[in-house]
């Protein structure tokens, strides 16, 4: 019992480090236009730029965002060339139209808006010049106002030109974000695949451990001010420790009590209500980003593109995931995870603790989450819901490679990485990419339940 | 602090259109979770096509209001069985993960730019409730002191508790049926209902259907009583706060989940209320550091999750119920 409330004190403590760095900072959060200039650290173009800049003097309530072609930079114009006579309008929360403004020769475009709200600014493609193209979605993230000033939108759309790549190299970019994406999921479904493996607990917490991840490392980060590495490594380590304690003061507890799989599930929802609403307590709703590698120059290696940070994440996640693998064939620790997942009676019978078998499973699990929240949060931004985002393609991934088995949460990560990515190509719609990997869920029930490579017992 | 306005904020919400929305949800979750032992999480999804199936059906292709109630009543059920098909013959949690996903591909579409000619796009859709608002009967405002509701309201909170009423009743009369036994006696051991001959498949799509039509109900009753159909509104956040409603209330009983809404939404305004209050003003009586007027509205959301976690580990029974009743051991 008393380690029960131990580990409770230690997942509230983990919990609580954001709140102890913020109470001695501004607590007025990320927007104001110096934090997201500061977060310019590399002056070369990723295709995703952020294009918010601070030289314009709207006055009154509003918002402000100036349009950038961050793919056609100059000595004039080291952040791109202004976008002129582009249609934006800003959207109020109940999704009623506030406003609408052109851009003018620099850039700019100022709506004013009249109360504290949370508004979505939203791009009329058909505005645009010709030759541009947008990457990524016609909306920006939601925007929280809160000063009733001049809010600056961090808009992350990039418009880059428009080459007309051929279908190869469109292909072949692709696929390598898809890769890179499908490792980054990989490392979460291969947690959720351990924690169920042997627990049998399909965990909709799961999302908010990836979040952790996240919001540790932006913390450490920028609060504390460690380098990006160092704050990185810091929150793999924290989130080692929440799985420990939450498995202790949590899930122990809750299996000692013999509660149902389906009682665990809801209380897993729970669970994961009350991390999700205490990150957007702490953190606001806004999106944030690193203090180090936002925006990066890509190496061009013939018919694919990559940053230095694209490659860096390939690599990490890819140690990582091999790792952990050789450890589950290799090492007796590896073996009895995998021996409690096929039969805990059996392995209990055969003198195995499945306890503390169990208990590294979530300590393991919630690492490599929390390393899938850090290297989502060096790839691209910081937001509350970046691992709610991303908990049903974990699933996806999963029951694609068959619930339970390590090898198949690997290779549907893969696969689910990949269509997302190469989706747009084929005709998905490109604002909502994620729905082809749900569809394809979806499908590979309707003929293969057990997943790729499960065994037609696990699915009951 | 002024707690006749906490008083009014909470019995308002917990009697007003909100908590019949949420009513009508999990009185669907209640046959499916509740009765049949379904993890349906995708509720949200049966909510926003019964709400779309009467927009789209009004504005965007400008045919008659009725026809777009009848839309919206075949959608939920045309849901249902496409669900259904792949995922009822597997085990509960295929289920779970497969209605969420899809309930979270219809918010995508609904609310994407690609789609915006069909289904408007993140601004939704208005212009279609003038049928509904024309037939109010009602001339004034319903002011009690500790309750008040503007005429609208006060037109959609007596056909909402119709609603409600009329579907308790039905779920009442169903589950006391030789059909509603096999629904019980399916969450309980579904291998000895099928070596009794019956056909669990065909039972559970029934049970499915059904509670889905009430998840539609929801979505059309929210589509009309606020006009617009908005895809924000139809997020996976609405089902897990139908299930705390559900799981408050007590499964498998029939008001159950009427009066877990009305409970669930006493307390979340309330509390709304009571932080609201607190940190409200030029010189709140909670500093800024510590809660912000933003941040007090996300102590509701913050203690719902933990109530549901508390409620589900200590009393998974809820108020009513029964905890031989409640379908939670299954794998």
């Amino acid at each position: 019992m008393g380690l029960r409330w131990l580990a409770l004190l230690i997942a509230g403590f983990i919990l609580a480090i954001p709140t102890a760095a913020f109470a001695d900072d501004d607590p007025t959060p990320s927007e104001s236009p110096s934090e997201s200039s500061s977060a310019t650290v590399d002056s070369t173009a990723t295709p995703t730029d952020v294009t918010t800049e601070e030289p314009v003097k709207p006055s009154g309530p509003g918002i402000a965002v100036t349009l950038v072609n961050s793919s056609d930079k100059s000595k004039e114009f080291p952040k791109g060339r202004p976008l002129e006579g582009v249609t934006l309008t800003v959207i109020d929360s109940s999704g009623a139209e506030v406003g609408s403004a052109v851009t003018d020769a620099t850039g700019l475009a100022f709506i004013p808006v009249e109360a504290l709200d949370t508004y979505t600014v939203e791009l009329d493609e058909d505005t645009l010049p010709d030759g541009i193209n947008l990457n990524g979605s016609n909306q920006s993230d939601p925007v929280k106002m809160r000063l009733m000033a001049p809010t600056y939108v961090d808009f992350p759309i990039g418009a880059t030109k428009g080459e007309k790549a051929s279908f190869g190299d469109k292909l072949a970019q692709s696929l390598a974000s898809g890769i890179k994406f499908g490792l980054i999921v990989a490392l979460a479904a291969l947690g959720l695949s351990l924690i169920f493996g042997t627990t049998g607990l399909t965990n909709f917490a799961h999302g908010e451990l990836i979040t952790l991840g996240g919001v540790l490392t932006y913390t450490f980060n920028r609060s504390v001010g460690l380098p990006v590495i160092l704050a990185g490594l810091v929150a793999v380590l924290l989130s080692a420790g929440f799985g420990w304690a939450q498995d202790k003061g949590l899930w122990a507890p809750l299996r000692r009590r013999g509660t149902g799989l389906i009682a665990m599930m809801i209380v897993s929802i729970g669970f994961g209500l009350f991390l999700r609403s205490i990150f957007q307590y702490i953190y606001s709703s806004s999106t944030k980003t690193l203090s180090q590698y936002t925006t990066q120059g890509a190496h061009d290696f013939g018919i694919i593109k990559l940053a230095d940070k694209e490659i860096a994440i390939i690599l990490i996640a890819t140690v990582a995931i091999a790792g952990v693998c050789v450890a589950m064939m290799k090492t007796r620790m590896g073996k009895a995870m995998r021996a409690v997942s096929d039969n805990p009676a059996l392995a209990a019978s055969s003198g195995m603790r499945v306890d503390s078998v169990i208990s590294t499973a979530w300590v393991l699990g919630t690492a490599m989450s929390g390393l899938a929240g850090v290297l989502l949060a060096v790839n691209s931004q910081v937001n509350f819901l970046m691992g709610f985002k991303l908990l049903l393609l974990v699933f996806a991934a999963v029951t694609l490679g068959g619930l339970g088995t390590i090898w198949g949460a690997l290779i549907g990560s893969m696969i689910i990485g990949i269509i997302v990515e190469v989706g747009p190509l084929f005709g998905v719609p490109s604002s909502i990419k994620e729905v082809g990997a749900l569809v394809v869920l979806v499908l590979i029930l309707l003929v293969r339940p057990q997943g790729i490579l499960g065994r037609r017992e696990r699915i009951g | 602090m002024d707690l006749m306005d906490v008083l009014r904020a909470a019995l308002t919400q917990a009697l007003g259109p909100n908590a019949i929305v949420f009513a009508l949800a999990a009185i669907g979750l209640n046959i499916h979770f509740g009765y049949t032992g379904l993890l349906n999480f995708g509720q949200a999804g049966f909510m926003s096509v019964a709400a779309y199936g009467l927009a789209v059906t009004t504005v965007m292709a400008d045919l008659p209001f009725w026809l777009g109630i009848v839309m919206s009543f075949l959608a939920p059920i045309l849901l249902a069985i496409v669900l259904g098909v792949p995922t009822l013959r597997l085990r509960a949690d295929y289920l779970a993960i497969v209605t969420i996903a899809t309930a979270e591909i219809l918010r995508l579409i609904f609310g994407s730019v690609e789609f915006k000619e069909q289904f408007g796009g993140s601004n939704g859709i208005t212009g279609y409730a003038k049928t509904y608002k024309d037939m109010n009967p009602y001339s004034g405002e319903l002011d009690l002191g500790i309750l008040r509701f503007s005429k609208d309201d006060l037109w959609s909170v007596t056909v909402g508790w119709t609603l409600v009423a009329l579907g308790c009743l039905l779920v009442w009369l169903l589950m006391r049926s030789p059909w509603g036994r096999v629904l019980r006696s399916i969450r309980e051991d579904e291998d000895a209902v099928r070596s009794l001959g019956k056909n669990v498949f065909a039972y559970k799509m029934q049970a499915l259907v059904l509670g889905g039509m009430f998840g539609g109900l929801a979505g059309l009753f929210l589509a009309l009583k606020q006009a617009s159909v908005v895809p924000s509104d139809y997020s996976t956040n609405i089902t897990f706060f139908a299930y705390t409603a559900l799981l408050i209330g007590g499964a498998a009983r029939v008001l159950g989940p009427v009066v877990g809404s009305i409970i669930f939404w006493f307390l979340i305004a309330g509390l709304g209320s009571i932080f609201n209050q607190l940190t409200d003003g030029a010189d709140p009586i909670l500093p800024t550091w510590l809660m912000t007027d933003t941040q007090a509205s996300l102590v509701r959301f913050i203690v719902t999750g933990l109530g549901l976690m508390l409620l589900m580990i200590y009393r998974p029974q809820g108020i009513f119920g029964d905890r031989r009743e409640i379908a939670i051991d299954g794998r």
